[in-house]
């Protein structure tokens, strides 16, 4: 079983949601918002999930259950719609922590026109440009440079934007880590790179492939202060976010945040977990749950009651429902516009 | 009209859109005091200084990554590879990223960037540092690619291409820098994908482009005076193609050369024989088409190896001249 290595973590485990809120500068009705925000996440990606096994989606996905922590802690520390998102494949938390509609998102799941790329991009492609949403990418690591372009942008504009982007334990791998947080050092670009280490490239263990870990080591070897974190724990999660946010706005150049978690599904649809044990993904659901801890903190605090965790349940539950209706009700795209967009 | 160098044309065209437009910028490595490893940089980091002439490490998916991303939030880069075979190195962030993002993201996405390279052999650079791989590029949906033969074209088609909104790449033989030729002071474009009859005639066609517009140049100049005229189409733009300049030119002299330094498995070529082949033109010819290519060789170092893997002028004349005895 990969070890959870809680002793080597940055940050302070959160054992009272209320003190590190008002810590953190969040009210109540925020810590309500971020745990409502998981939780559509984790129902996004089961209804998902559901959809594939009714054979009603053309492609793969890749979902995101269990990492819900790390996309709403560190979407709601940015500006949304305001910095700039660059994402990984496994990107629908992400997209739904940045205020995205699951309408839309569901819809380009299935391939329709009124998905946010008019089924042309599908679950690994979905983008927002106009929110300034660039898109999960399908490539790893893809994402990496296009940033230090964006970065590159934001500093000659002298804006306040800053660059989001996000990446897994297998894109520090990649050849275009290492130019990408080159550039961004010797540029001092506002990028926040934010790893979101799930621990499995598809079936390779972080550990068996990487020479050494964590990856906050290589971001100290460009000069970019590092940070390994827990990333199933949301408040953790949001306030290095914070503060990684800040700092790459006020120029004083990129951040780097490792946030550790755990992926429930298979990498994708062709996956059978026979790389790991079930005790091991039993453990995780079990025992480190992001929505889980996060909700038993909110109950040990009052912020929240049983019956409201029914209820946030149930009205999501519906919203979900709604955007399969409305994704299953949308037409397919016009064959005759094919090659529309190849070109501007 | 002032004669300037192809290189000076380069450098003018990137100056004066750089002065026009402030999302314009240079990205690419030793472009600064050093002026380029061909010197079309010469002097423009003294003008608009690090920010816009943004020299980078060895890094080439870097180079065209980072012209990607700022491309895709309004900035209009233009990245350097200082040859063009280390567009090898980047063909990630070019084909998967600047290529498909407009189209996967269902329109919402520009990507108006340029990638300029150096390509082509003839300066004893060998196999890494002389290739031609424009068809390469050219298979790419998405991708647009000029290769320019004229001081007059390499100018007007840069300033097409900065503005263009898409990825554009920019072909430059090296051997062609230092060649001169007329070039009018002042703004004009040439729009990307029409082509240009660089010399009229009515017996053959040679479809061509880049330093080959040049030899078929000389070729048919020499043959004007034994009465044979030879018709130099130089395409300009590989991609978008002008199909219908080469399907009018067909039609007018019914024989068709296509000569190309790429090599030739794979090569445009083909493509133009595809072209011509599914059209009207067809019916038009007189002999078969033929093509005349870089032999199916990396560029080997030794001057007279390295001249021969790629067509030169007796090359060109003596294929003109089979075609028209109908001898292949």
């Amino acid at each position: 079983m990969a070890m959870w290595k809680k002793q080597e973590f940055d940050n302070f485990e959160t054992t009272d949601a209320l003190a590190k809120s008002k810590d953190l500068g969040l009210s109540p009705e925020q810590l309500v918002e971020m745990y409502r925000t998981m939780v559509k996440i984790r129902l996004f990606e089961e209804m998902a999930d559901k959809q594939y096994a009714l054979g009603k989606v053309h492609g793969t996905m890749h979902l995101s259950a269990g990492q819900e922590a790390v996309a709403v802690g560190a979407g709601f520390a940015v500006r949304r719609g305001e910095d700039y998102l660059l994402n990984h494949h496994r990107g629908h938390g992400h997209f739904i922590a940045s205020g995205a509609d699951v309408n839309r998102m569901m819809a380009e799941f299935l391939g329709k026109d009124t998905g946010y790329c008019h089924g042309r991009g599908g679950s690994m492609h979905i983008a927002d440009v106009t929110a300034n949403n660039l898109g999960a990418n399908g490539i790893v690591g893809g994402g990496l440079q296009l940033s230090v372009g964006v970065g590159l942008a934001i500093q000659m504009r002298k804006s306040e934007k800053i660059v989001m982007t996000i990446f897994g334990d297998g894109a520090a791998n990649e050849g275009i880590f290492h130019e990408s947080l080159n550039m961004a050092g010797i540029w001092q670009l506002p990028i926040f790179y934010l790893c979101e280490n799930n621990q499995y490239g598809m079936s390779a263990n972080v550990n068996r492939v990487s020479a050494r870990t964590p990856f906050k080591a290589r971001a100290e070897a460009y000069g970019i202060p590092g940070y390994y974190i827990d990333g199933n724990d949301v408040l953790a999660v949001y306030e290095f976010a914070k503060m990684a946010a800040e700092h790459a706005r006020t120029g004083a150049g990129p951040v780097f945040v490792e946030t550790q978690t755990y992926r429930y599904f298979g990498h994708s649809k062709s996956d059978r977990n026979l790389y790991r044990t079930k005790e091991e993904i039993e453990y995780w659901k079990t025992v480190e749950d992001p929505i889980d801890r996060f909700e038993g903190l909110l109950l040990k605090a009052d912020l929240i009651t049983v019956e409201i965790v029914k209820q946030i349940q149930e009205e999501l539950t519906a919203e979900i429902n709604d955007a399969v209706t409305f994704a299953e009700n949308s037409p397919e795209p016009d064959v005759n516009d094919l090659t529309e967009w190849v070109y501007a | 009209m002032p004669e300037i160098t192809y290189r000076e044309a380069i450098h003018d065209a990137m100056v004066e859109e750089m002065r026009r437009d402030e999302t314009v910028f240079l990205i690419g490595e030793d472009i600064g005091s050093y002026g380029g490893a061909f010197g079309v940089s010469a002097g423009m980091l003294a003008e608009f200084g690090p920010e816009r002439i943004r020299e980078t490490p060895i890094s080439e998916l870097g180079i065209v990554g980072a012209a990607a991303g700022a491309a895709m939030v309004g900035m209009k880069p233009i990245a350097e590879m200082m040859f063009m075979d280390f567009i090898l190195l980047a063909m990630e962030p070019l084909v998967n990223q600047a290529a498909k993002a407009r189209f996967m993201f269902g329109g919402k996405a520009t990507v108006p960037m340029v990638v300029r390279m150096a390509g082509g052999s003839g300066t004893g650079a060998a196999a890494q540092h002389s290739q031609s791989l424009e068809s390469l590029l050219m298979h790419i949906p998405g991708i647009k690619v000029v290769a320019p033969s004229s001081p007059y074209d390499a100018k007007g088609l840069l300033l097409s291409a900065i503005r263009d909104p898409n990825p554009v790449c920019f072909v430059e033989h090296k051997l062609l820098y230092k060649v001169k030729g007329e070039v009018p002071e002042g703004e004009y474009t040439i729009p990307l994908g029409v082509a240009d009859i660089k010399h009229a005639g009515t017996d053959l066609t040679i479809v061509t482009s880049g330093i080959m517009v040049n030899k078929s140049l000389a070729v048919a100049g020499r043959l004007e005076a034994e009465g044979i005229s030879v018709e130099v189409l130089d395409l300009r733009t590989l991609r978008p193609m002008d199909t219908q300049a080469i399907i009018k030119s067909v039609k007018k002299t019914g024989r068709l050369l296509i000569v190309h330094e790429a090599v030739q498995t794979g090569g445009w070529a083909g493509e133009v024989m595809a072209v011509v082949s599914g059209s009207e033109a067809f019916d038009y010819l007189d002999a078969p088409m033929r093509r005349l290519a870089g032999k199916d060789v990396p560029i080997p170092y030794n001057r007279f190896l390295e001249a021969a893997a790629v067509p030169q002028e007796a090359d060109i004349e003596a294929e003109v001249r089979a075609i028209l005895a109908n001898q292949y």
